[in-house]
């Protein structure tokens, strides 16, 4: 139920695609799966709107390939529906549910060259061998491969078997996209062009599209909206910046960027932290100690020959600082300053430490 | 300086004494069949094969089973390990042995097991019409008896021979790409999975095919008469003719395999060029834990 109410509230700030009249929309109901004891999914709710690019976030192991599975027709549901257009697909097989996917593991076929890997799916629809070449160089040409059409996977290197797979996806004009995990096997500076790619592709063709992705950066940088998942559950699902300034839940908070856990104290709904009184956002005790959940660039450090916190250390990332600073009480915060005010905070230094009046969310034992 | 050339000269040795080993028995039964004492050079004992009694019919016979078992190897074989992949990889292990279990099985066993089937079924069965199956499976003209005897008998290899095949392939994923590409099960495991198989196909089909040429036992002690039973028959009252026969097979089993490899060549090729890459991709990928099985 939670999830239900995160999924309608996000629904003011997400871009509407351009072209939602023909795109397709994907429904995910009280999806429910077990393997033997492990519980995959465990009512799953989501939508995908028409034409967005939606990423499934989640530690590993939280059931996001076998969402995408049962979308795929690879995994059927003990219970729950997968709506593709308003129709449950339960009964489809997987071979005719229009769904191009792409693995997280390379899956080009070992004895086909680039474009007949391409316009396998064409064959199998019986299209003419004029017409596959010509789509095949197409879509080749669409992911930045035409010249290397005649070669084979093991001739490719992992970005490019990549590229090529989601080529082949593509290649039937699906009504939906489903990515799963396929820039993980990838070197860093590779993964970031091609998500790059994939999301400007995305956007050329106004695909749904379904991107399973573990790792955060990912999903912020690529997402229209991004789902969070925990234990076989949507946690919330949000357009990137609201998921990352106002995280519905201390989970979501902590696994989308970095957080800082501050002591505080609850007091008439309100919650004391630093010496300052700040409201409460979310669901929070009614008294005792909680934790303050707060992002480092929302902490401010002042140099102040009296303040009771010190520097621990200063880290320099470009145009921002990140101290590490001991609280008054022991605790140890992590706090980001510009790169220019950074000189006045030496490791050593004396500083004070506030936060914005302005609603924060708190973890505590009821919570 | 001494390193480098002792280690080729070390290799040279071993090459030249493992060479001996295989041509010396092979060189001196040429010589024994071409060289008659008092006749001097001739080729009287190879030409006499082809005339010798039972000679084509025995090998044609041969062939004809070989390629029976062939086929029913791969029938049986292929779809239950490809199945097992897909469908329920913890089976595996139990195919395995069941395949296995022809090694531990000496073929003496294996034929005595049949002949009191042989026997047995006529007098219990007469009147069913299992009875015409037992007469069948017993024709001189095409001992079925045998294939079925050898298909037993050749599990093991063309299981290890698939089998590794298979693990150079992720069958799951493969189909899955497959199906998702529009491709129903069967035509995926078709179009996608046995073209890559070709290799193990070829090698599974090679070795079951030496393993019918050379067997023995199986077809002396229920009756036929194989190319390996001719070949000791003959050789009884001939020697000359006998072992010119075994060269002739030789021969023809090196041609065979010449054949074979020529066939898988081209797939082979590029899979070992692209091995290394490959093991290091699996790495960062999460593979299927490879049971390695001695
Ligand atoms: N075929 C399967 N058999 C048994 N357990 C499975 C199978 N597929 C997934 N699981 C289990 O279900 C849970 C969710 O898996 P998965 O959807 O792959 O997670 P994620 O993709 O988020 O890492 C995991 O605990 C996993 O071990
Ligand atoms: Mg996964």
């Amino acid at each position: 139920m939670t999830a239900a109410t995160a999924s309608t509230k996000a629904t003011t700030s997400a871009p509407d695609p351009a072209d939602s009249s023909t795109a397709t929309t994907v429904e995910f109901r009280a999806l429910s799966k077990s393997f033997g004891a492990t519980v995959a999914l465990d009512g799953l709710d989501l939508t995908a709107r028409p034409g967005e690019l939606l990423a499934l976030l989640g530690p590993s192991g939280c059931g996001k390939t076998t969402a995408l599975r049962m979308l795929a027709g690879f995994e059927r549901p003990d219970s729950g529906q997968v709506l593709v257009d308003g129709q449950d697909i339960s009964g489809v097989p997987a071979h005719r549910r229009d769904a191009g996917m792409v693995f997280q593991s390379y899956s080009l076929f070992p004895h086909l060259t680039a474009a007949d890997n391409v316009a396998f799916g064409l064959k199998m629809r019986r299209t003419g061998a004029a017409e596959r070449r010509k789509r095949a160089h197409e879509l080749l040409e669409l992911v930045g491969l035409p010249q290397h059409a005649d070669r084979f996977p093991h001739q490719l290197s992992g970005g490019q078997q990549q590229r090529v797979a989601l080529a082949r996806a593509l290649a039937l004009r699906p009504k939906v996209l489903l990515l799963d995990e396929p820039l993980s096997a990838l070197d860093a500076k590779v993964r970031v062009t091609l998500r790059e790619e994939i999301r400007r592709l995305q956007q050329e063709l106004r695909i749904t599209t379904v991107f399973v992705t573990h790792d955060q950066e990912e999903a912020l940088s690529t997402a229209d909206r991004v789902a969070v998942m925990r234990d076989g559950r949507l946690e919330q699902v949000a357009a990137p910046a609201e998921l990352y300034d106002t995280p519905a839940t201390a989970f979501v908070a902590e696994f989308v960027g970095t957080m800082n856990r501050l002591p505080g104290v609850m007091a008439d709904g309100d919650v004391e932290v630093l010496g300052q009184r700040l409201p409460v956002r979310g669901a929070a005790p009614a008294q005792g100690p909680v934790d303050v959940l707060v992002r480092p660039e929302a902490l401010e450090a002042t140099a102040d020959g009296e303040g009771r916190s010190r520097v621990l250390t200063a880290a320099f990332h470009g145009s921002v600082t990140r101290l590490t600073l001991s609280l008054p009480d022991g605790a140890t915060v992590k706090a980001d300053v510009p790169s220019h005010r950074a000189a006045t905070l030496p490791a050593g230094a004396t500083v004070t430490v506030t936060l914005p009046q302005r609603p924060v969310l708190v973890d505590g034992p009821t919570a | 300086m001494a390193r480098l050339t002792r280690k080729p000269l070390w290799r040279g040795a071993v090459g030249l004494l493992a060479g001996l080993y295989f041509l010396v028995p092979v060189a001196a039964s040429v010589i024994f069949t071409v060289d008659v004492p008092g006749q001097g050079f001739t080729l009287d004992a190879y030409s006499g094969i082809v005339s010798a009694d039972g000679f084509t019919d025995s090998l044609l016979l041969t062939l004809e089973l070989a390629a029976a078992t062939i086929v029913l190897v791969m029938v049986l074989l292929v779809p239950a390990l490809v199945a097992v992949r897909l469908g329920a990889p913890r089976l595996r292990p139990v195919l395995e042995i069941i395949c296995s279990l022809p090694l531990v099985v000496p073929s003496v066993a294996l034929v005595s097991g049949y002949s009191s089937v042989l026997r047995w079924g006529p007098e219990h069965l007469s009147r069913t019409p299992l009875f015409q199956t037992f007469t069948a499976v017993q024709d001189k003209r095409f001992p079925f008896v045998l294939v079925l005897a050898y298909t037993v008998m050749a599990l093991p290899l063309a299981y290890r021979a698939l089998d590794s095949g298979l693990r150079a392939v992720d069958v799951r994923v493969l189909v899955e790409a497959a199906r998702s590409c529009g491709a129903s099960a069967p035509r995926a495991v078709l179009q996608v999975v046995l073209p890559n198989l070709r290799g193990a196909l070829l090698n599974a089909s090679f070795l079951t095919l030496a393993l019918v040429l050379g067997e023995y036992t199986v077809g002396a002690l229920l009756g036929y008469q194989p190319f390996a039973v001719w070949i000791v028959n003959t050789g009884g009252n001939q020697a000359q003719l006998s072992v010119a026969v075994s060269v002739l097979s030789l021969v023809v089993t090196w041609m065979l395999l010449l054949v074979f490899a020529a066939l898988g060549r081209p797939r082979d090729r590029s899979r070992s060029l692209s091995r290394s890459r490959r093991a290091g991709r699996d790495a960062a990928a999460p593979a299927p834990i490879a049971q390695e099985v001695a």
